[in-house]
């Protein structure tokens, strides 16, 4: 580190401050501020360590039940057999050496008044602010059989990925050539808008090249393609012709297991996978802690922050969030959030002003096969007078056309982001 | 001139010694952070810098530090260099997969923080997330 003299002694008395605070902290439990951070996702992650790396003097504790991270993104291409789950789970092991500490617990509550979170072993941990990134949860009183358990370790979602991944990625090897993969797509919103889309394609290459006797039935409960429509029509109009059924407004009723057969509001259909994506709402530490503050199903923030609209010191990000205007449910957006909770937190923790400035924006690629990708970019500015944020004007958009060179960009983006979360 | 700088370094290394662990934490976060903003209290444009240079990080890498280079570091680049290439990829004159529709995003003032923040970190390579166990 180069430094001429008189940053020398600016850097000696900020670090000798610093040390004294830390002094403190060892005897008081946290001169500087304790925050503890729900859920070691791209949102929970990504804020504790900006929090860590911009205010190395706070104490900050992720509570997450998983021993390792697995990404979303990319999950799709374990379906299309291009990669393993191995290669999306990633270590814990650097957010801690930077001085993160990682709690592997279930947090049941956060609790504003006390402030302290409740966790599942029985443990309370005491904050000054709390991050909350949950994630979230799957409706399954929509649907009827899926109540049942024992239903769910056959009708698989896979919208988490992790064990799912592995057990649906099993179910497509095990489909004979000419057996029906069926998906059902929930009214938005939902986590990562363009997913469905992609999954389709994956497994579409995967049929192509294995089975290519076998049939894709769409079921999707919007209207229409839900993002990047002209893009995943070319590729299922191209590379995939003639191997996918796509059906709009189709409303989901119910599933039979015994029959394998989805129940729509005006038709039934049979195939030998069933793979329903579920309607979601804000996880259920959401709730328990007062966070939902629409439609019974997400946490609506200050953006300026993401410090909570119900609950003072709690700030919420991730696809817990009720999105704001044409802000899709997304790892880049949880990125972004992070950053945004981040300053917030050590602004409100350190006496300073919170900037209302604020700037986000989205890049979210979809893989076609292997070896082809495209995006949807937007950027998003906070409007004091609306206090909310918006699209800019003018920027964003979605790629000419999928492209090699755009799945480079995409594998980029996703290395960027695990490091930017985890290291 | 060599022996004033060897007692620099000496000094460093000292006042290094003494300062209790969060303040060498302070030190390994400012060497990472190529010096210029590693302290807490910073100025509120400072802060406003950062946090528009930060919209960058989550596909640049963590101070614009990328993981094997893609896409590419910002880190260290000039600044000059950096407002030209957004200018260029604004009005079409850098081709371009998504840098454009992200150009068109931010203001001229913003552009300039932003180019200012990457032009004054060091440049370097960042580490990747290792693989679970």
């Amino acid at each position: 580190m180069l430094m001429n003299r008189r940053q020398f002694v600016q850097w000696t008395a900020a670090s000798a401050g610093v040390a004294a605070l830390n002094g403190c902290a060892t005897t008081a439990g946290g001169a500087a501020g304790r925050v503890v951070v729900v859920g070691g996702g791209y949102g929970g992650a990504t804020a504790a360590k900006y929090i860590k790396l911009w205010a190395p003097n706070i104490d900050v504790t992720i509570v997450e039940p998983n021993p390792y991270f697995i990404s979303c993104p990319i999950s799709n291409l374990v379906l299309g057999g291009h990669v393993q789950l191995k290669d999306i789970s990633l270590s814990y092991e650097q957010l801690q050496q930077r001085g993160v500490r990682i709690v592997r617990d279930t947090a049941l509550a956060v609790d504003a008044a006390t402030r302290t979170v409740r966790l599942a072993s029985g443990a309370v941990l005491s904050f000054d602010r709390a991050v909350v990134s949950p994630g979230i949860e799957f409706m399954y009183d929509q649907i009827p059989a899926l109540q049942d358990v024992v239903n769910r370790s056959r009708i698989l979602h896979a919208w988490k990925a992790g064990p799912e991944t592995t057990a649906l990625r099993q179910q497509l090897e095990a489909l004979p050539n000419g057996g029906v993969y069926v998906i059902h797509i929930p009214m938005a919103p939902y986590r990562c808008p363009p997913g469905p889309y992609e999954r389709i394609c994956q497994i579409a290459s995967y049929f192509k090249e294995a089975k290519p006797k076998s049939k894709i039935i769409v079921l999707d409960a919007n209207a229409d393609v839900v993002s990047k429509k002209g893009l995943f029509l070319a590729a299922w109009n191209g590379l995939y012709k003639g191997m996918i059924d796509y059906r709009p407004n189709s409303e989901l009723v119910d599933v039979d297991v015994k029959t394998m057969t989805v129940k729509l509001a005006f038709d039934d259909v049979k195939g030998d996978i069933l793979n329903i994506v579920p309607p979601q709402r804000a996880a259920g530490i959401a709730a328990t802690s007062g966070l939902i503050t629409a439609n019974n199903r997400w946490c609506g923030v200050d953006w300026t922050s993401c410090e909570s609209l119900a609950v003072k010191g709690v700030h919420v990000l991730g696809d817990s969030t009720l999105a704001a205007n044409a802000m899709p449910k997304s790892a880049s957006m949880a990125n972004q959030q992070a950053k945004v909770c981040a300053a917030g937190v050590i602004a409100l923790m350190q006496g300073e002003a919170v900037n209302t400035d604020t700037m986000m924006m989205n890049t979210c690629y979809s893989f076609v096969s292997g070896d082809m990708a495209m995006h949807v970019a937007s950027v998003h500015r906070y409007d004091a007078a609306q206090k909310t944020l918006l699209p800019v004007a003018g920027s964003g958009g979605v790629s000419v056309e999928a492209s090699a060179a755009e799945a480079i960009y995409a594998w980029g983006w996703a290395r960027n982001i695990w490091a930017d979360a985890l290291t | 001139m060599k022996i004033v700088s060897a007692l620099w370094r000496c000094l460093y290394l000292l006042v290094g010694l003494c300062l209790m662990n969060s303040a060498v934490q302070v030190w390994s976060a400012d060497a990472q952070l190529g010096n210029h903003q590693s302290l807490n209290h910073q100025t509120p444009n400072a802060q406003y810098a950062r946090s528009l240079a930060a919209t960058c990080f989550t596909c640049h890498g963590t101070e614009g530090r990328s993981v094997n280079g893609v896409p590419p570091s910002l880190a260290g680049l000039n600044k000059d260099y950096l407002l030209k290439q957004m200018q260029d990829f604004r009005e079409g004159k850098r081709p371009a997969t998504i840098m454009h529709q992200h150009a068109k995003g931010y203001t001229n003032e913003q552009l300039d923080l932003i180019a200012a923040y990457f032009a004054a970190v060091s440049p370097g390579r960042a580490i990747a997330a290792p693989l679970a166990r």
